[in-house]
């Protein structure tokens, strides 16, 4: 779209979005929220951006195809749930540990993992099936 | 965050605290390697060289872990996990038994034996839109469906199994795959959506999902609650996917347009889930309303057997008798299911497993004589024989599987059935089945006549092929042997497969075994 205003506009508020998107990621663990509405909203991010600029730039931008992000996200999810057999556990259980790093304690959790294996799928297949769309367009 | 909390509380109410055996992983083995490797291919789309290799060695993992399952539930019987540590019926239950862990491992060498053919039959073109990340995660869902112990995950694992084959049915986007695909598609989700109702009218009545726990309570629930309506339900959305008559129109609108392994997984396997889930639900869940609807599901069955191998009779193009073969074949696995009888149910199974083997092969069949004689159509096929005497006797030996005649494996599951129907006093299906077979034979000589005994087509129709110079498709004569040893090895050596369908037959009618490796000792 050849629009000044939404051109200058588009990069920040996409990256707004995503920011907001991770955030929303991490917060779903106990709060509304999650890796599912979180991808909606960094898809969308990515959407805006595409009418703004075209796909091209977005498929440059994001630098992997979105299919292949959706592929590491699955493979994420899966293998998340798969530590649990190290453990003794039925799959997908929930592991919880938690690190120090530079002196902050981090909790860390197979869960977040999933989570952000959702996203990544989210994120993957949504952009994909809106650049396809968008592209279609185009040509 | 939540890890301090849940030390505080007590928490072997609800969630399973000891350790849990290792074998017991075997149950999410068949689905966890199809949908990792599907996602590693996913990841690397555009390496294409790998995708058939890498696709191999996971289906081959997929069948190992298919039967060293089947072998631990037929020697310890049905095996069950919880998702999550949750303590059935909250957590997802994934349950195997002896009928489950046979459908498992039969898909997975049917998919194994497809992606060996898709070596050279699908291109480079088709592997770019994805053949292979779709057939393992199709496998996901199929595995997935066999093998869960809840009744809404296995409307998730229909979901994965239907939207990875809609990837299938539409590669390469041609005209008649689209129109085909359209037709598919609404109507499946037409069946889904049923089904998805009837969960939620389940769940409302039970308030429970896990398979296990409805079996418990169907015994004592009051006489108030709406179980005929559930049961009908699911007999209408279940009759859909398996594509029983008059719900089944939607099967050979589709099944000819995709590439041809396309349509022998479909063929071969999506079919049979339909009936998978009959099974497991109106047999398992709900037999006092199945034997109310047995007459019912006798008409049909009927319906469709023969009204499906008439519709093969009058069809020129291979892939569509091979279609309308496929809806006969339900027909005859709808029998037993309305006989209800362990033999009859026995039946059913058995030919459940010869039909996934059966209709992959007959596809791959049309899809070698297409490369040999250069056509689908019988008008236009002739002088195979000549061609290729190996690719002859594959055919005839093809045929008399399907159509239950011996040596091949189509002989004893008909003949469980018919006795079945013997028994049951129910002359006229088992009639039908007979006459089908019949039917079914003459719907196979027409192929064998015109494709390979014929010199040359008809007058006026222009030859396409010539025996001296006709191409020889090594992979996919191969392929067609390597089906063709399993076919016949169950019909010259059938009891090892009856003793295994008896089981599963019993398992379903006495759940019993079923619920305690869900909830042992009756606790939960």
């Amino acid at each position: 779209m050849r629009t000044l205003i939404f051109r200058t506009a588009a990069p920040y508020l996409s990256s707004l979005m995503l920011l907001f998107s991770v955030f929303v990621l991490l917060r779903g663990h106990n709060e509304p929220g999650g890796g599912f509405i979180g991808g909606l909203i960094a898809a969308s991010a990515f959407a805006i951006l595409g009418i703004a600029y075209g796909a091209p730039a977005v498929r440059r931008a994001m630098y992997f195809h979105p299919m292949a992000i959706s592929g590491f996200g699955l493979f994420l999810s899966a293998l998340s749930g798969l530590l649990s057999y190290a453990f003794r556990v039925p799959f997908l259980t929930g592991l919880w540990t938690s690190v120090h790093v530079l002196g902050v304690e981090v909790d860390l959790s197979t869960v977040m993992f999933f989570d952000i294996g959702v996203y990544l799928v989210v994120v993957g297949s949504i952009t994909s099936i809106a650049l396809a769309l968008e592209e279609r367009e185009d040509g | 965050m939540a890890g301090e909390s849940a030390k505080a509380v007590d928490v072997a109410g609800a969630m399973i605290t000891g350790p849990v055996p290792a074998v017991d992983w075997l149950i999410v083995a068949p689905v966890l390697i199809p949908l990792v490797f599907g996602a590693l291919l996913l990841m690397f789309r555009h390496e294409m060289r790998w995708h058939g290799i890498v696709a191999l060695i996971g289906l081959a993992a997929l069948v190992g872990a298919d039967a060293a399952l089947l072998s631990r539930v037929l020697e310890h019987g049905p095996l069950s996990m919880t998702m999550g540590s949750w303590l059935p019926p909250f957590g997802i239950s994934f349950t195997a038994d002896a009928l489950g862990a046979t459908f498992a491992l039969t898909a997975g060498i049917v998919a194994f034996v497809c992606a060996i053919f898709a070596l050279r039959d699908i291109d480079v073109s088709g592997r770019r839109y994805g053949f292979y990340p779709f057939l393992m995660l199709m496998m996901t869902g199929v595995s997935g469906a066999f093998l869960t112990g809840d009744i809404f995950n296995l409307y998730v694992w229909f979901e994965v199994f239907v939207i990875s084959s809609f990837g299938l049915l539409v590669l390469g986007s041609e005209r008649a795959q689209i129109d085909g695909a359209t037709k598919y598609a609404i109507l499946n989700l037409v069946g889904t959506t049923l089904f998805l109702i009837a969960t939620a009218y389940l769940y409302g009545t039970f308030g429970t999902l896990n398979m296990a726990d409805i079996a418990r309570k169907a015994q004592t629930i009051s006489e108030a609650a709406p179980l005929m309506t559930l049961a009908t339900l699911y007999l209408l959305a279940f009759g859909m996917k398996a594509a029983a008559f008059p719900v089944n129109f939607w099967l050979p609108a589709s099944y000819h347009t995709p590439r041809i392994v396309a349509a022998a997984l479909f063929g071969g396997l999506l079919t049979k889930i339909g009936i998978y889930a009959l099974l497991r639900t109106l047999v398992m869940l709900f037999p006092v309303e199945r034997a109310i609807l047995a007459d019912l599901i006798g008409w049909v069955a009927v319906a469709t057997m023969i009204l499906g191998v008439l519709g093969a009779l009058a069809q020129s193009d291979t892939r569509r008798v091979f279609g309308f073969l496929v809806i006969s074949g339900v027909g005859v696995m709808m029998a037993g299911l309305a006989l209800g009888t362990e033999t009859g149910l026995s039946g059913t199974i058995f030919y459940a497993a010869h039909s996934m083997l059966i209709m992959t092969a007959l596809y791959l069949l049309a899809g070698v004589m297409k490369e040999m004689g250069g056509s689908f159509s019988l008008h236009e096929l002739s002088g195979l024989y000549r061609a290729s005497p190996l690719l002859t006797g594959i055919a005839l030996l093809l045929a008399l599987a399907i159509a239950g005649l011996p040596p091949a494996s189509g002989l004893w599951p008909k003949v469980l059935l018919v006795k079945a129907a013997v028994d049951a006093n129910a002359w006229w299906l088992a009639g039908a089945i007979l006459l089908t077979g019949f039917l079914t034979t003459i719907a196979m000589g027409r192929i064998f006549l015109f494709a390979f005994w014929r010199d040359a087509p008809a007058k006026g129709v222009a030859k396409v092929f010539d025996p001296a110079t006709a191409a020889r498709p090594v992979v996919g004569q191969g392929v067609l042997v390597v089906l063709t040893v399993p076919i016949v090895l169950l019909g010259v050596f059938p009891e090892p497969v009856i003793r295994v369908a008896n089981m599963a037959a019993a398992g379903l009618l006495h759940s019993s075994a079923y619920i305690n490796a869900v909830f042992p000792a009756g606790g939960g």
